[in-house]
């Protein structure tokens, strides 16, 4: 695999490679609870995998597990999925000027474009460090992620009930993993809160899934409201 | 082709396109300030919703069972600074544990 604009490392390259690497051994391995909880959530082993493979933005992934798990319309999992995965959107806006590829290139970086690509790029100050960052990262999370897939995947499969091993409630937890450090302000905690009170009272009202989505655009809903209010306030 | 394979067709084929969009479109069209405030609630929202309905719904009622303690310990686990994978295990047995006494 050749890094566009990079032949051979330099010495200042290292720090950046030994981050990235590390950033993606630690992510990848989530991948393993991908995995047993998409099988153990009724989906086969190959689903669990091409998820990862092609989808690869794990808040969506959990996201469409989540719904069809809870019985909810594929369809509907597929909104949510997509919705959560906006923000890959934006982390591109960001990576575009300081990667800065050759529309080719753009087609195969865009599937790594992820949270922590974004996050060990972003900082670097020059484009090569930028590119050594985004995609020793993405490529290293790409690779455990889907290989600890597998291997959740598999060991979910022979497990047999969920239940019994509370992976029903590690979704709960690996959403709340995935949420907790975006709770900075007073703002994103009301807003969670709100997401989270909104879908409760929906479910015993609508069909499986709809509360997610529900609840979800209520939640952002009040968010733009308060931080109006609040702009409203300062001027 | 079954519903769950179209899901996840679907899933595939939209964040795809938005993780290119990001990359391919002129910064102007995509960077509006209104866009972007949306685009750092939704997550909020969304993550807040899953969590209430994987925690406390059981088809179509809300049901107070083994994974809302079961959470607490994962809430607690990340308070402390303990990393993602130690804590959905721990969050999981936690679950395991008080159906097995229970």
């Amino acid at each position: 695999m050749r890094i566009p604009g990079l032949d051979g490392l330099e010495p200042s390259d290292r720090a950046v490679v030994a981050d990235s690497l590390g950033v993606a051994i630690a992510v990848g391995a989530y991948g393993v609870s991908f995995g047993a909880i998409a099988t153990a959530s009724g989906l086969t082993v190959l689903q669990a995998c091409v998820l990862s493979l092609l989808v690869f933005t794990g808040g969506s992934q959990f996201a469409f597990i989540g719904v069809v798990a809870a019985g909810g319309n594929p369809v509907t999992g597929a909104v949510t999925a997509t919705l959560l995965g906006a923000r890959n959107m934006f982390y591109g806006i960001t990576l575009a000027p300081l990667l800065r590829l050759r529309p080719l290139q753009r087609w195969a970086a865009a599937q790594i474009v992820i949270d922590e690509s974004t996050a060990m790029a972003v900082t670097r100050t020059s484009t090569r460090h930028a590119r050594l960052g985004f995609f020793v990262t993405g490529i290293g999370v790409f690779v455990l992620w889907n290989l600890f897939t597998l291997i959740g995947a598999l060991a979910g499969e022979a497990l047999g009930d969920p239940r019994t091993y509370g992976l029903d409630a590690a979704v709960g937890a690996a959403f709340l993993g995935l949420l907790w450090p975006r709770l900075t302000t007073p703002l994103a905690r009301v807003v969670a809160l709100a997401g989270a009170a909104c879908a409760a009272g929906l479910v015993p009202v609508t069909a499986a899934g709809v509360p997610i989505v529900l609840g979800g655009a209520a939640a952002v809903l009040l968010g733009l409201l308060l931080a109006s209010r609040r702009a409203g306030e300062v001027t | 082709m079954t519903p769950v394979w179209t899901g996840i067709v679907l899933t595939i084929v939209g964040c795809y396109a938005l993780k290119l969009a990001g990359l391919s479109v002129p910064e102007r069209v995509l960077a509006h300030p209104f866009t972007i405030r949306v685009s750092e609630l939704i997550p909020l929202g969304l993550l807040g919703a899953l969590i209430a309905v994987q925690v406390l719904a059981d088809g179509d009622r809300l049901v107070l069972d083994a994974r809302l303690p079961a959470l607490g310990v994962a809430a607690l686990l990340l308070w402390r600074g303990v990393p993602f994978l130690p804590m959905v295990a721990a969050s999981a047995a936690t679950a395991a544990l008080l159906r097995l006494l229970s």
